[in-house]
């Protein structure tokens, strides 16, 4: 077997050469650690490496397959995004303020996916505490996009979709708060689910916006995702978002058949503001959904303009309360010789949080303040509702709305950094799934300019299966799921 | 001018679970810094709070001890604020909806009167921290023990007009919560915190004057004096002309005055909005009645009842009852056979006495219920003058064993036999030659005077064990005879 076909190979393809014992989880993991060992450096990806501890885990792994004992991921590598407290390993959530954090606790989804075997191989890059879109944000450097290293890879899940792209794992978690798992899905060519909200337990999960946070996974193929939410879901005791719902085998409950499957078409994503190359490439995917046998129907979301702005006041107004505990005081960046309490606090999160952290919170501050309330945050709570009932509204008509995952391709470094506004815009199309608390993927719908581009996938409030089986059929019917970034041309 | 108080109260209530209200931490309190708290506590990045249901019960059973409205979805929120003992950041409370709604709590006065307080609210939330100024020198040490132990804050109506009032409505909520079992009620370790908001009016006057809230004050004591305090000090200023600052003040026991907390710049804005990571608290018809399935006998029908069915006054009762333990006692003496008005008597006199003399608690005295009774139905049988049912306590207090064997051990036994008594009335008229005479010379209001002199003389030749009734019936008969 060769390194390039283990690389590229999908979490289920993998999964049988290990049971098979054509491959072993070891070489497997050293495959992936030699890719990053090459490849980061051009990509900035990864920002901690578990290599000895990987190997350790792949070896047991290996002993576990030899024995018979396997559980859904035995022996499959895995990078965590940054977010992820890691017993006894750096946490950084991206920023300088925990740049030496170290957690002495697992978040759940980390123990559940140790739980099923997978190997973790490190720790993901991303924009810092998960606020932006480009990856531009993170205190460790920008990502690059593998299909152009001139370009983002999105956020802020965007090191972990730079490094499945790159092929240095076959699957890595990401976490979207308003996109950032479905839109750096889309700029990077790979698959990635957004759960319902409260599928996947938070606990452990570095918090942005408590209502809005959700893990889930990126892969190569659908297929591989729903084996990754399986793996990921349930209710969590120390959790009390997240749902008590059984969770299905979703890779037992993924079929190819979406005969009158009804795809509701939104009138407010394709109207004259789309991109005209991203809707030909979202036209083309959901085309071939129709000849399969779906049903394209046109559908109104009346309220999707203001999804923007509702969560641009929900989201740092949550935030700004998460992130008041990094006052310097128990554990994370605390500035030099602080003069005294005020100086402690304001200095070490001057310095220990970057420019747009600092823009959030002052922005959710000010959504809070008294005199604003009603007007910012009250308001936006009610137009949150609004949102949701336009969504339950529509699928009283259809089993899943498809929209694109992003207004474009991946965009060139610094494009969009000094205008946070056209960053948000990055957005448009993924934030009110966050708000209404729905299940969202992304899908590759092939290539625009030699970049790829996403098909955005709804579904309804815990029916995952119904967005994945949509969205493996289409991965059956077509290849671009399988267009790789030929990182050996671009960064030899 | 004439200055009328306006006060509102605030409790602080530790409630008395096992953990805290939002992690799995011990409350007992006393241990090493820093011991009892856990990640949680810390506010590690991804910590997330997990309701303790022993908190919202306890909630529950307050809000039911005092008749109030249970919030049927209640909401926790964040109040925002940076301060190094409170780890997040901030603290999670309820403050757009609360578990307790309004009540009236009805609060007994030394009078026995009822005084009905309107209780605005109740509500949950996390304590903060403790900040450790004394440990070290130009630094200060943070404790998080005490951060996330569940408190119920406790808010009235401006319904007060005095210090007495207030004082009584604490000790009416500390006996009600002991009886609840939802706290120790224990002021000095800082389980019941109060804060007074104060102002004055010109008597007669419906409107309300500036306020000052007066923080953290621990003892029934200090309350009083706080007020008192603070009401001169706003009298003085109002008297002069000038005007209240609204402000937080604190009381210095030690000079007996408040004074001005530090004053901050900008008036803190909490920036309250709700907790998006715990659910809210629904409690349907069902929960509730389940919870008061459970409620004990709460103080006032207590007292209600010591009244109609021991005969006892509302002063006794209301003495009484407040000490869930002393009501148990009181109870207990009366079970085993001591009539009640002589048991209060008792528990409320001699024995409350040489209890607070000793700072024993009631439910370890020396002497048993039954003992005491033991003691009663001596005197009530008329074996034990008064004077010798106290040298009976005593022994029963050195725990010398009953009464009966204490009266016997100590020969203690009351002599009523007429013909005893005769000749020791006629041996004392005999020896008294010269008083006897004052005596019959006297106008009758002397006379009653005088004829203590002769029973004391009686008393003492008997060593205390004579009758005095019947000492002074036959007195008067012998010394009527003599004329």
């Amino acid at each position: 077997m060769t390194d390039n076909a283990l690389l590229s190979g999908s979490v289920s393809s993998l999964r049988q050469q290990l049971r098979d014992r054509a491959v072993s989880s070891e070489e497997l993991t050293r495959a992936c650690l030699e890719r990053i060992e090459a490849y980061n450096g051009a990509l900035n990806a990864v920002i901690t490496m578990c290599s000895e501890q990987a190997l350790d885990s792949a070896r047991e792994a290996d002993k576990a397959i030899a024995k018979g004992d396997i559980a859904s991921l035995t022996g499959i590598p895995l990078l965590h995004k940054d977010i992820f407290c890691t017993n006894g390993v750096r946490t950084t959530c991206g920023s300088r303020m925990l740049e030496q954090f170290v957690p002495a606790y697992d978040a759940t989804v980390v123990t559940k996916m140790r739980g099923e075997g997978a190997v973790m191989l490190g720790k993901c890059n991303m924009d810092e505490f998960a606020m932006g879109s480009s990856n531009e944000t993170s205190f460790f450097g920008a990502v690059r996009n593998p299909w152009d290293l001139n370009c983002v890879p999105g956020g802020s899940s965007g090191g972990s979709a730079a490094a499945l792209a790159a092929g240095m794992a076959p699957l890595v978690t990401g976490t979207d708060t308003g996109g950032s798992i479905r839109q750096p899905a889309s700029l990077c060519g790979v698959t990635g689910l957004k759960p319902t909200y409260g599928r996947v337990s938070r606990l452990g999960i570095i918090a942005f916006a408590s209502s809005l946070d959700q893990a889930g996974p990126m892969a190569r193929t659908a297929e591989d995702c729903a084996i990754a939410l399986t793996a990921m879901s349930g209710v969590d005791a120390g959790d009390s978002t997240s749902a008590d719902i059984p969770v299905p085998d979703f890779h037992a409950g993924l079929h190819h058949d979406v005969q009158g499957l009804r795809i509701g078409l939104p009138r407010e994503y394709f109207n004259e503001d789309l991109d005209p190359d991203v809707r030909e490439r979202v036209m083309a995917a959901l085309s071939e959904l129709e000849l399969a046998g779906a049903t394209l129907v046109d559908i109104e979301l009346p309220h999707s303009h203001y999804a923007i702005a509702t969560y641009y006041v929900i989201a740092p107004a949550e935030a700004s309360a998460n992130l008041a505990r990094y006052d310097g005081v128990r554990f994370g960046y605390r500035c030099e010789e602080p003069v005294d309490l005020e100086d402690l606090y304001l200095r070490s999160r001057s310095e220990g949080f970057g420019e747009e952290v600092q823009r959030r919170i002052l922005v959710g501050t000010y959504a809070l303040s008294a005199g604003f309330y009603d007007a910012y945050f009250n308001k936006a709570q009610q137009v949150r509702r609004v949102i949701t009932e336009d969504f339950t509204r529509a699928f009283e008509s259809v089993d899943v709305i498809a929209g694109p995952s992003a207004p474009g391709v991946a965009f060139q470094f610094g494009a969009k950094q000094q205008d946070p506004v056209a960053m948000y815009m990055e957005d448009i199309y993924t934030l009110a799934v966050n708000l209404a608390g729905l299940p969202g993927l992304s899908t590759p719908a092939g290539l625009i300019n030699g970049m790829p581009v996403g098909l955005q996938l709804i579904g309804k409030p815990f029916d995952e299966q119904t967005i994945l089986n949509a969205a493996h059929r289409l991965q059956s019917d077509t290849d671009w799921h399988m267009a790789r970034p030929q990182l050996e041309t671009v960064a030899p | 001018m004439s200055w009328e108080t306006v006060m509102g109260l605030e409790v602080h209530l530790q409630l008395a679970t096992q953990s805290k209200i939002f992690s799995g931490s011990a409350t007992a309190f006393g241990a090493a810094p820093n011991e009892q708290a856990d990640a949680v506590d810390l506010g590690m990045p991804g910590m997330l709070p997990v309701l303790n249901e022993e908190a919202v019960r306890y909630a529950v059973k307050f809000g039911l001890g005092i008749g109030a409205r249970i919030g049927e979805r209640s909401v926790f929120d964040r109040k925002n604020y940076f301060y190094p003992d409170l780890p997040k950041g901030y603290q999670v409370s309820q403050f757009f909806a609360p578990i307790v709604c309004e009540g009236v709590f009805e609060v007994p006065l030394e009078d026995g009167s009822l005084f009905p307080i309107r209780i605005t609210r109740a509500h949950l939330e996390e304590d903060a921290g403790k900040s450790v100024h004394d440990a070290f020198s130009r630094e200060t040490g943070i404790d998080l023990n005490r951060a996330g132990t569940p408190l119920l804050e406790i808010v009235t109506e401006p319904d007060f007009r005095s210090a007495e009032q207030a004082v009584a409505y604490l000790k009416a909520l500390h006996s009600l919560v002991t009886y609840l079992g939802i706290s120790d009620g224990n002021m000095a370790e800082g389980s019941m915190r109060c804060d007074i908001n104060i102002s004055l009016r010109e008597k007669g006057s419906d409107a309300l004057g500036t306020r000052t809230e007066i923080k953290n004050v621990n003892s029934f004591r200090f309350v009083e004096r706080a007020i008192h305090s603070e009401y001169e000090r706003q009298a003085d200023i109002l008297d002069s002309g000038g005007s209240i600052t609204q402000e937080t003040r604190l009381y210095d026991a030690e000079q007996n005055v408040t004074r001005s907390m530090r004053s901050k710049e900008v008036a803190n804005d909490y920036r309250y909005f709700p907790e998006p990571d715990l659910l809210p608290i629904i409690i349907d018809a069902d929960y509730i009645e389940a919870v008061r399935a459970t409620l004990p006998e709460l103080p006032g029908a207590k007292r209600a009842r010591f009244t109609a069915d021991y005969g006892l006054n509302d002063y006794d009762a209301a003495l009484l009852v407040p000490n869930h333990a002393l009501a148990d006692y009181f109870e207990a003496v009366v079970t085993a056979g001591g009539a009640a008005k002589p048991a209060a008597n008792w528990i409320l006199g001699d024995l409350t006495a040489a209890l607070n003399r000793n700072e024993i608690d009631i439910a370890a005295s020396p002497i048993s219920a039954a003992q005491l009774a033991g003691l009663i139905v001596r005197i009530e049988d008329g074996t034990l003058s008064s004077k010798l049912a106290k040298q009976v306590f005593d022994g029963l207090w050195a725990g010398e064993g009953d009464a009966d064997q204490i009266i016997e051990a100590r020969g203690l036994k009351q002599v009523s036999d007429t013909g005893a008594l005769e000749s020791m009335v006629e041996a004392v008229i005999a020896d008294n030659p010269d008083q006897v005479a004052q005596y019959l010379a006297a106008d009758e209001a002397k006379q009653k005077k005088l004829s203590g002199f002769f029973v004391g003389q009686i008393m003492k030749a008997s060593k205390g064990q004579a009758n005095p009734q019947m000492v002074n019936e036959l007195l008067l008969k012998k010394l009527n005879d003599q004329s």
